[in-house]
């Protein structure tokens, strides 16, 4: 079987016709494939974010992650970036937006798509992740314990509106994985969000762990929790399989 | 959990970071996953001078607990140094 995958940067352009970054992985192989959009989380377009996007292309499928932030410079580093872009609060959701159909847009051009694109999301990627799931044609989205789509706006971060009147947009089947042990989103907001879906008649399937919290699928934090990362994951490979399928 | 509580301020002082001293002039304050530090989650400081760039900086991860000693040692020190141009 060969596992060979080639990741590399490309240029493309994003909302208000701005060139942005993105980071692509691919498996080197002829079948045609599914594709996921990875949206990072607000610390920026990072090695974590960027491994998930190789972990998508060792599964088989077309995976990419737009720099949202590329706007701040080519050769900023995404710490800096990152502490910029919330000195100055945040992205526009119409922004995000705009880049996330770019990156959607470009792997289902790709040779290899089967035309179909997931759109995945940690953290404020999970609620933007969402938003794309009411605003974008996308055939599947998966939302990592993604918070502020219930609650109220953080003052100094303008940008992050709740989402949860969006739910009768939802266009796509969503995947949603959450910790118990959150805060951001509480299982009492997540309920929230479950029960917008049921009410909209949305289809979606959410998975909570015990004992895990926020980041619970990042590997270099001491929020790592093996079991709910590693049931996540095949939870993700399951919905995907499911949904991608040519 | 990710708070997206953040503060940011003028400040007047200068930081020092790998390419030399910064004549700073923003400051951002905020509570979220660190880069670098070890903890979940991480008292950040950001001390900026954007009109040189988003490079002109100089980041500061601390534990919540570290981060109130410091702050609480930053307010003794001013207490004790009034008179002295810190009142």
């Amino acid at each position: 079987m060969d596992t060979s995958i080639c990741a590399e940067t490309v240029y493309l352009t994003g909302h208000g016709d701005a060139e942005i970054e993105m980071y692509v992985a691919r498996p080197q192989t002829d079948e045609r494939r599914g594709g996921m959009v990875f949206i990072h989380h607000l610390p920026g377009y990072d090695r974590e974010t960027k491994e998930f996007v190789r972990r998508a292309a060792d599964a088989g499928y077309d995976a990419a992650c737009p720099n949202l932030y590329s706007r701040v410079g080519r050769d900023v580093s995404p710490d800096d970036a990152a502490a910029k872009v919330r000195a100055d609060g945040g992205v526009a959701d119409e922004q995000v937006m705009g880049d996330v159909r770019a990156a959607v847009d470009h792997l289902r051009g790709l040779p290899s798509s089967n035309g179909k694109v997931a759109v995945i999301g940690h953290c404020s990627g999970g609620r933007q992740t969402f938003l794309a799931a009411a605003t974008l044609p996308i055939d599947a989205a998966i939302v990592c314990y993604g918070g502020l789509i219930v609650g109220e706006t953080p003052p100094q971060l303008p940008s992050m509106v709740p989402l949860l009147d969006r739910a009768p947009d939802i266009g796509c089947p969503v995947l949603g994985l959450f910790g118990n042990d959150d805060q951001f989103p509480t299982p009492a907001q997540v309920d929230e969000i479950d029960k917008a879906l049921t009410d909209a008649g949305k289809a979606h399937e959410f998975h909570r762990y015990d004992g895990a919290g926020h980041a619970f699928f990042s590997p270099d934090r001491t929020a790592y929790r093996v079991e709910a990362a590693l049931d996540g994951w095949d939870r993700i490979w399951t919905f995907v399989g499911t949904q991608l399928a040519g | 959990m990710c708070t997206y509580v953040t503060e940011t301020m003028p400040v007047a002082g200068s930081a020092k970071g790998p390419t030399g001293w910064i004549r700073v002039t923003d400051a951002s304050v905020y509570f979220d996953h660190p880069v670098h530090a070890t903890a979940d989650h991480t008292l950040n400081i950001d001390l900026r001078r954007p009109a040189d760039g988003p490079a002109a900086r100089v980041g500061v991860e601390l534990t919540a607990d570290s981060a109130r000693a410091l702050a609480e040692s930053i307010l003794r020190v001013l207490a004790q140094s009034a008179g002295h141009g810190a009142a």
